[in-house]
């Protein structure tokens, strides 16, 4: 199989698959006061440190938690409760995961108000935007460092000054930048930040969250206090250690891999676009993840073409989400200024750590013809 | 979650492109899915001096769904008389697809709404009298395309 679907999940790390027993072997609960509790703690610790230094935190700025999922919902759900006495206002992209729009959609029935900024058509949010939505009972901003579907990456940075100097909350949700490209949450003005483990060659099941010293969040758990009584519940040791040996290999090699599919995806695209006729970019030729490329062909739907792959051996995925659960037309490219009808014949290829150039070349020697197929058969 | 039969009618569509001079052509789109299906029959008699399906063909720009559904009531329908055709409903389709996932059973649907939409178009054409489930279909179409447009 030619798997390119790296940023729904990635396989995992031989090295990590070789530690995993020892890992598991350190059973003991990080809670106990015994010499094995107390040695589970300490490889707890450290492994925090080591992980936090790659983003520029501080150790006890770091809990680890069981999902992006669970550290975008703990953010939203945590920072809203704990500060409504402030206000009920929070700002996040219209291009978020699901995750973020639907705990937003939630807190709307608990009383909050939520402001969807919008994107331009490469799906990048504009400062100024954030800036104009701000109000006095705005509580936190949540904008996403790179986007899954389409790769756009989002000026987190100037977002971050924004609402540092107005005092308000500011979480990114770098499900898919951490491991693949710098992140130094000081320099950033970052208060709240997600990352996930099966992103970067790590087991599923471990997430950390970032939460600057003095942010005022409520826990989405409550239970035994553990991490720092933001996450109860008995701490995972092995996919702590699992997580934060991936995160160390990933940052070992960050230049060189993020150059190496950078140049896969400018050769991608460069063929992709000259070979099959009506065909477009989705997101930013520059402001993106070196992992992600998503297409868009005229007159052909997206789920024949994923299908097609898959007959020929490869693994990608649908940017519209005509796929499986799901017939509406993706909220991203919609957000990126697509009518519904041209949403529907977008494909995603995300590729990582081992992708090739001859797999690369397979798809794209193959790719025209099932275009081209798909398109005899179409009525247009 | 596509059955083996889906996949090959998906992979092998049967009876795609144009008829030249077709008798009846039923053109039927679906905003919800994206999906697009024409279908076009040819008519002839038989012994009985009944209409018969002659002919069938599809083009269809839509999901693996969309277009296995097509591909599959072509096969059922051709050479049948248009009456018989005419009962090929949701649950002979989505039976002789082996099954389709939920969501997508509304492509059979759209699928008999195309060659409803046909033989009214040849029954129109041909002056013949249009059965009131025809016509009834016929009005639900029209009205569901002017909402999309």
């Amino acid at each position: 199989m030619i798997y390119l679907d790296y940023a729904s999940t990635t396989p995992i790390d031989p090295i990590i698959i070789k530690h995993l027993s020892s890992y598991f072997s350190n059973f003991a609960n990080t809670s106990s006061l015994h010499q094995s509790g107390q040695k589970a703690k300490k490889i707890l610790e450290k492994n925090r440190k080591n992980i936090a230094k790659f983003i520029k935190a501080d150790p006890s700025e770091i809990i680890f938690t069981s999902s992006a999922t669970e550290s975008n919902n703990t953010v939203l759900k945590g920072i809203a409760f704990a500060n409504k006495n402030k206000g009920n206002h929070i700002i996040i992209s219209s291009i978020e995961h699901d995750c973020i729009l639907n705990s937003a959609d939630w807190l709307k029935t608990q009383g909050f108000k939520i402001t969807k900024i919008p994107v331009d058509k490469f799906g990048r949010v504009n400062p100024s935007d954030v800036k104009k939505s701000i109000t006095k009972k705005t509580i936190l901003v949540s904008i996403m460092h790179a986007n899954n579907e389409i790769g756009t990456i989002e000026p987190i940075e100037e977002i971050g000054k924004i609402c540092c100097k107005l005092n308000i909350y500011f979480h990114t949700d770098a499900s898919q930048t951490f491991g693949k490209i710098p992140i130094n949450v000081k320099k950033m003005n970052i208060d709240l930040l997600t990352a996930s483990s099966h992103k970067v060659y790590g087991p599923k099941g471990i997430a950390l969250l970032y939460i600057k010293k003095g942010t005022n969040i409520t826990p989405l758990l409550h239970g035994g206090g553990h991490e720092n009584t933001l996450r109860s519940s008995t701490v995972n040791l092995p996919l702590v250690s699992a997580f934060a040996k991936t995160a160390t290999i990933r940052h070992s090699e960050l230049v060189s891999e993020s150059q190496r599919l950078f140049k896969l995806r400018h050769h991608l695209i460069k063929n992709i676009l000259k070979k099959i006729p009506n065909s477009h970019l989705n997101g930013h030729l520059k402001f993106s993840l070196p992992n992600i490329a998503s297409f868009r062909f005229d007159n052909v739907e997206g789920e024949s073409i994923l299908l097609k792959l898959d007959q020929l051996g490869i693994a990608v995925s649908t940017g519209s989400a005509c796929s499986s659960n799901n017939l509406k037309p993706s909220h991203v490219l919609l957000a990126c200024g697509l009518k519904p009808s041209q949403t529907h014949g977008s494909i995603r290829i995300s590729f990582g750590r081992w992708t090739t150039k001859k797999e690369i070349n397979y798809l794209i020697k193959v790719l025209p013809k099932i275009i081209k197929d798909l398109r005899r058969l179409s009525p247009f | 979650m596509y059955s083996k039969k889906v996949l090959d009618h998906f992979q092998n569509p049967r009876n795609r492109g144009q008829i030249k001079n077709p008798d009846g052509i039923g053109k039927v789109g679906n905003i919800v899915c994206g999906d697009v299906m024409y279908l076009y029959i040819k008519i002839a008699k038989n012994k009985k001096n009944q209409p018969i399906i002659k002919d069938i063909k599809f083009q269809t720009l839509g999901c693996a769904a969309a277009i296995a559904n097509s591909s599959i009531i072509t096969e059922l329908a051709k050479n049948k008389t248009v009456n018989q055709a005419l009962k090929i409903n949701k649950s002979t389709i989505v039976k002789s697809l082996g099954g389709l996932p939920p969501i997508k059973i509304h492509c059979s649907l759209l699928a008999i709404d195309a060659f409803a939409q046909a033989v009214y178009d040849y029954l129109s054409k041909s002056n013949q009298k249009i059965p009131e489930k025809l016509i009834k279909i016929h009005q639900r179409i029209e009205k569901e395309q002017s909402l999309n447009l």
